[in-house]
């Protein structure tokens, strides 16, 4: 019975890690790209499916209380499982047009995903390590696919190497944890927090593993490196669901594990995330290459959520998830269509120069990159404003007006280089003529489902938002408001 | 607290004098001819002085990371059969569902040719 | 969802249905764009379904209804701040609903036609439903941020169908002049949401309007300020109504949709809408009578120098608007309201005919090039007209009702709604605040009314009058009237709908006194007074019965008298040798009228020049070597921290990692030290 009971608050993903071993089994037997594809699609689709209704569920533990269901842990698998869907949904089209794709793919991104899922639905320090490091480990090969790319290469060993080394700092701060308190369960770690310096250093240490996962400034050098040498859409994957997961993780940690007076724990995350916003948005304007571009952009995105973190209400972690969500959709958009423009023969259209004219030339592509580079940007009636006016009123009514003010002008910055492709598309005449290649089905309204939710819950997001409000009116942060 | 670390001293202690005692001994009953061949570090056979980018056959480093995830295998199994009365059979389920995942990554490993040494036939022809 | 949801929804969702649908459908096919039909069935049915909906919300509403809301869903909420996407149908909305879902079908109907031989044919109609439903959005939201959503997408269309023709910078420059014009006009606007927001707390119009007292008197006047000054941008009044002539560049249908019929009346909706505040600040109601005066008799002399036919109608609309605030300056709300709807049927119908004229005119050009003839007019030149009314009979006919009806003749619309609002400026002349001025207003409004009978009549008669010019003109195109035609039914046909509105319109608000008169009890045949009673806070029309009947036959005269005048000059079609007589009689007057009070190069001087001439002579080397400097510092420096950082993105992943240990010492020391 009570194995029956686990199974279940956990069914997304047994679900998505049996597909995983599944796929794994036909790859190695025979080269059947098709039903491999079909069997992550669906398994994604009925992880995401129950992971929703989970969210609308009750809340509680299972597994001797290393996870928790429902809730916060429901809605991080739920954008974790969309962000995977999706990247999926693009993949195919873009692995097979630059022929590369192997069976590996979907169960790497399928196990990825499993490890997500139990880093966003962790309880217990131990589960938030396995499930980091299943899903980095994935990534890391994940990066470097492509055999025979050294750019790609060179992206996965950098990544392995730092992630290795960051991950030793996410251990060691667990083991400091876990002899300052005794214990792994984040609610009795938070019962036996103190102000000593082992438990201090031992949370910073944990911190500073995350802040690698989140890619916050200085620990988000690997980023661009990385991010230009992966396959575009695998890009994305990593971008968004391995980005929304360890920010929930962060999330929970932080709401659940640390109590705020132990230390300064939010000039930290205020430091870090003016660090990050700054950097980020600078480093992006200098940016030639698009995917390195939007990897800047991503480090920025992640300062905004730190500051969500940083207002530490509940107010402000509502925020920080519908953020998530925002970026999940925002962001595979935009990769999606740069893995249109780049699978064209001829020119390198990762290079922003090489965008000139495009946008009449195939006008639906054009139209899409606008709308997600415009959420992005952060303008009504997109959702990227929304996200970004929660995380700022929560950071106004917290009382970080200077971080309000940092991210405001931050936004404005990011204006210049979001909407420099968008000049190139179409303020600019074509300079060579490029034939573009017709997109398949799926492809173009995958997009055009992202598109349509980016001004989807641009407008109509009052609904989400009082789902994400009501999950800390309920008992689940007794911890964190009760103190 | 210190007396914690005593065992801990007194093994040091006698390693560090028990290496000496020995070395002194061979050192003084033994003949001595030294040569280069003779004053070399032993490492398994390898030299270990030479071209830090040495090229190794890609295979090695296959075998090496397989044999270590099933070395990580029997670290797990060891502690759990001998807790197992304790455990009850519930765990039984557990280690087999584990057992099972590895086995398929046996399969995918035996099947991609990742244990072939012949390299032509292996994953990276 | 019940169904007055459903229905609510549907009248909002179908124009943005139609939008999405040609827009999408002919950006991406181009096999979609030719296919005219169909885009023209698509954008006519996602109007005239709201329309009929409309119709039924109206029937089932008495005048005593409490209004209906409709919540779709909450846009934001934010601690106690919520906006929420709502609606609110009660008789004010559902009156100007009415107005954009059916003048704006019968444009659509209209554009089939007249917009065929289009190349941006799917765009337009896209435009034109986006517009209809931002319009609708404005009319019909139930707080003020969504009204100002719906404020700036009529903004937004009107910018996009202006410089509609963009290939040609006139047009753009003319789209770009109405878009500044009208941001000088919502950023007063939004200050003046700002600040009821500050006082109220909230922005539902229920709220605001039952919480005014609030609002510190000091406070109430600038609200009601502001939102004047931002609807003296939309709806084209002093100071800011010098755009709405140049709007002309864009296509007729839209000059008649948009500029006549439904946007520019935007300012007089807002102002009805929120009239229980307004009233209580006697002096903003001075200042809104005593610009719309100003317009009304400044947009009519410039009306009657000019030649070009739908300048002609642009200030005439101009001028019109400003009746309607003398109107609201005089606490008739119900009157303004009842003028937008008369003004709608006319002026829509009066550009629409004007756009058959002009249709007919450019292919007249047309078919004498294909004779091989090279010959150039401005096709909107009364001038080269004359002697229409023979060619195109159902153009003149509709025309000459509409021009009858704006003049201000019994009994068609324009009259009885005209004389609603000189008798309230005459009543607000006993109304206890600055009476004396509220006087000399009405002798404006009486003016105007003149010149409007008799500049409309000069455009009608210099039309469709006499011989057709053309020929004279141009001596290559002798023969050119054979090419002239009536237009295809789909455009006479909106035409003659838009006549027999315009005839029976004004039946709206037949005045009271008219029946009291005879009957000696009090009575209430004015129907729109009895419709909107609820709703807008008129003054009490306290003039006695014989002072009412005065006062309408003194208009009557005018009106006939204009009429008379104008017959006389221009009667025979001869229109620029009266023109002159006109030049010679008022001599300045007249060059000051021609030369548009010189508005455009007022502006000019007083406050594009001396920013230019400042920004050459004095400010040039302050600004190159200061603000440029400033600026090129700020902007250098940002860069060049993008730049320099990126050289701490080596590559090499050793110092990738230094700089991972360099964060944990900052973090470690941050909370240890």
């Amino acid at each position: 019975m009570d194995y029956l009971h686990d199974i279940n608050a956990f069914l997304p993903g047994v679900i998505v890690a049996l597909a995983g071993l599944v796929t794994i089994t036909i790859d190695a037997y025979k080269n059947d790209h098709g039903s491999i594809y079909g069997l992550t699609v669906f398994s994604l689709l009925a992880g995401l499916i129950l992971s929703v209704m989970d969210m609308f569920g009750p809340v509680g533990e299972a597994f001797t209380g290393m996870i928790t269901y429902g809730g916060v842990s429901a809605f991080g698998s739920s954008v974790v499982l969309f962000g995977a869907l999706f990247c999926v949904l693009i993949s195919r089209e873009y692995l097979s047009a630059i022929d590369h794709e192997y069976g590996e793919v979907y169960s790497l991104l399928l196990i990825a995903t499993a490890g997500m899922l139990g880093l966003v639905s962790a309880n217990n320090l131990i589960m938030i390590f396995i499930g980091i490091e299943t899903m980095s480990i994935c990534l890391y090969v994940l990066a470097g696919i492509i055999k025979g790319q050294k750019i790609g290469a060179e992206a996965s060993l950098k990544y392995f190497l730092l992630g290795a080394f960051s991950t030793g700092f996410l251990l060691y701060g667990m083991a400091l944890l876990y002899g300052a308190t005794g214990s792994l369960y984040l609610t009795e770690i938070a019962e036996g927090a103190s102000s000593d310096l082992l438990f201090i250093a031992g949370a910073a240490l944990l911190l500073v593993g995350f802040f690698f996962k989140v890619s916050a400034v200085p620990f988000h050098m690997w980023t661009p490196d990385v991010y230009q040498g992966t396959p575009t859409t695998i890009t994305a994957y990593m971008a968004t669901a391995s980005k929304s997961a360890a920010f929930v993780a962060l999330l929970i940690v932080l709401s659940k594990m640390i109590p705020a007076e132990t230390a300064n724990w939010a000039g930290v995350i205020e430091v870090i995330a003016i660090l990050t916003m700054v950097m980020g948005n600078l480093i992006a304007i200098v940016q030639d290459n698009i995917k390195r571009m939007l990897a800047y952009s991503s480090i920025a995105h992640a300062g905004y959520l730190l500051v969500g973190l940083a207002a530490g209400t509940p107010e402000g972690y509502s925020a920080v998830l519908f953020y998530l969500f925002a970026y999940t959709i925002m962001n595979i958009g935009a990769f999606g269509v740069v893995a249109y423009y780049e699978r064209q023969q001829g020119l390198d259209f990762t290079d922003i120069n090489n965008y000139v004219g495009l946008g009449f030339k195939k006008p639906l592509m054009g139209v899409l990159l606008s709308f997600f580079l415009f959420s992005l940007v952060g303008i009504p009636p997109f959702v990227g404003f929304v996200g970004k006016y929660l995380i700022f009123a929560a950071a106004i009514n917290a009382g970080y007006i200077a971080l309000a003010v940092i991210l405001a002008l931050a936004s404005a910055a990011s204006v210049y280089y979001y909407l420099r492709p968008m000049v190139y598309m179409y303020f600019k005449d074509p300079h060579k003529d490029v034939p573009l290649v017709r997109s398949g089905i799926v492809f173009r309204s995958t997009l055009v489902v992202l598109a349509a939710l980016t001004l989807y819950f641009g407008i109509a997001f009052g609904d989400l938002h009082n789902l994400l409000s009501s999950f800390y009116t309920a008992d689940w942060v007794t911890h964190l408001v009760g103190q | 607290m210190f007396e914690n670390y005593l065992p801990i001293a007194i093994l040091a202690g006698v390693a560090v004098v028990l290496a000496i005692l020995l070395m002194t001994l061979s050192r003084v009953l033994g003949p001595y001819r030294p040569n280069k061949t003779k004053l070399d570090p032993y490492e398994s056979g390898m030299d270990p002085v030479g071209d830090a980018a040495n090229r190794y056959s890609i295979s090695f480093y296959l075998v090496a990371i397989a044999f270590i995830v099933f070395d990580v295998e029997v670290v797990f199994v060891y502690p759990w059969a001998v807790s197992y009365l304790d455990f009850g059979p519930g765990t039984l389920v557990s280690m087999i569902i584990f057992i099972l995942e590895l086995y398929v990554g046996l399969i995918y490993l035996i099947k991609k040719g990742a244990l072939d040494w012949d390299l032509k036939k292996g994953m990276f022809n | 969802m019940d169904s007055a949801t459903t229905l609510t929804s549907l009248i909002i969702a179908l124009p943005l249905l139609g939008f999405l649908v040609n827009g999408l459908l002919g950006l991406s096919s181009k096999s979609f764009r030719q296919r005219k039909a169909l885009i023209g069935t698509i954008a006519n049915l996602t109007v005239f379904i709201p329309f009929a909906i409309a119709v039924y919300f109206f029937i089932n509403m008495g005048q005593d209804s409490a209004p209906i809301f409709v919540e779709l869903f909450t846009w934001i909420e934010v601690g106690s701040f919520s906006v929420d996407i709502a609606y609110q149908l009660d008789q004010l909305s559902i009156l100007m609903t009415l107005v954009v879902t059916g003048v704006g079908f019968l444009i659509h109907m209209y554009s089939v036609g007249y917009m065929w031989e289009d190349e941006g044919y799917w765009k337009f109609f896209a435009y034109l439903n986006l517009f209809i439903f931002a319009m609708l959005n404005l009319v019909m939201a139930d707080n003020l941020l969504l009204l100002f959503l719906g404020w700036e997408g009529v903004g937004l269309c009107s910018y996009l169908l202006i410089g509609f023709w963009y290939t040609d910078m006139a047009n753009s420059a003319a789209g770009s002049k109405a878009f500044w014009y009208n941001r000088v006009g919502d950023f007063a606007f939004l200050v003046a949401m700002f600040l009821t927001f500050q006082h109220v707390g909230s922005l539902d119009f229920d709220i605001i309007l039952s919480s005014l007292e609030a609002i510190p008197a000091d406070d109430k006047f600038w609200i009601a300020f502001l939102m004047f000054i931002g609807a003296t941008g939309k709806s084209a009044q002093i100071p800011l109504f010098v755009w709405l002539p140049d709007a002309m560049a864009g296509p007729t249908s839209v000059s008649a949709l948009i500029h006549a019929a439904t946007m520019v009346t935007s300012g007089i909706y807002l102002i009805s809408r929120m009239s229980a505040m307004f009233v209580m600040s006697p002096e903003v109601m001075m200042i809104i009578a005593v610009i719309g005066a100003l317009t009304a008799i400044v947009a009519a002399t410039i009306a009657l120098t000019q030649n070009d036919i739908k300048r002609v109608l642009a200030y005439s609309t101009v001028s019109q608007l400003g009746y309607m605030f003398l109107a609201l300056g005089s606490g008739a709300f119900t009157a303004a309201m009842f003028h937008v709807v008369t003004h709608a049927f006319f002026k829509a119908l009066l550009f629409l005919g004007s756009g058959s004229v002009i249709h007919a005119m450019e292919h007249v050009e047309h078919g004498l090039h294909e004779e091989g003839k090279d010959v150039h007019f401005d096709p909107q030149d009364m001038r080269f007209m004359g002697g229409l009314k023979e060619y195109m009979p159902s153009t003149y006919k509709t025309f000459l009702i509409a021009t009858i009806a704006i003049a201000g003749i019994p009994p068609l619309a324009g009259f009885f709604s005209k004389d609603e609002i000189l008798a309230f400026t005459f009543n607000a002349g006993f109304a206890g605040f600055a009476e004396p001025l509220y006087m000399v207003l009405w002798g404006v409004g009486i003016v105007t009314a003149f010149l409007t009978a008799f500049y409309m009549f000069r455009l009608t008669f210099g039309t469709f009058n006499g011989e057709f010019k053309l020929p004279e003109k141009i001596s290559e195109a002798a023969g050119a009237e054979k090419h002239l035609h009536e237009s295809p039914k789909s455009m006479t046909i909106p035409l003659w709908t838009l006549g027999g509105l315009s005839v029976v319109g004004g039946f709206l608000g037949v005045p009271n006194f008219l029946l009291s008169t005879f009957t000696h009890q009090e009575e209430h045949i004015n129907l729109l007074h009895n419709w909107l009673y609820n709703v807008t806070a008129d003054y009490e029309l306290g003039l006695s019965h014989s002072v009412e009947w005065i006062l309408m036959t003194v208009s009557i005269f005018v009106a006939v008298g204009g009429v008379y005048t104008a017959y006389r000059m221009y009667g025979s079609g001869a229109t620029e040798e009266s023109d002159a007589k006109l030049a010679d009689r008022f001599g300045v007057f007249y060059e000051t009228w021609k030369e548009k009070y010189s508005l455009d190069e007022f502006y000019e001087g007083l406050v594009v020049h001396p920013i230019v001439r400042w920004s050459d002579k004095g400010l040039a080397k302050f600004d190159m070597k200061i603000v440029d400097g400033v600026v090129n510092t700020v902007g250098g420096v940002v860069r060049l921290f993008g730049s320099v950082f990126r050289y701490v993105q080596t590559g090499v992943t050793s110092s990738y990692a230094l700089a991972l240990v360099l964060g944990v010492i900052l973090v470690l020391s941050m909370l240890i030290l």
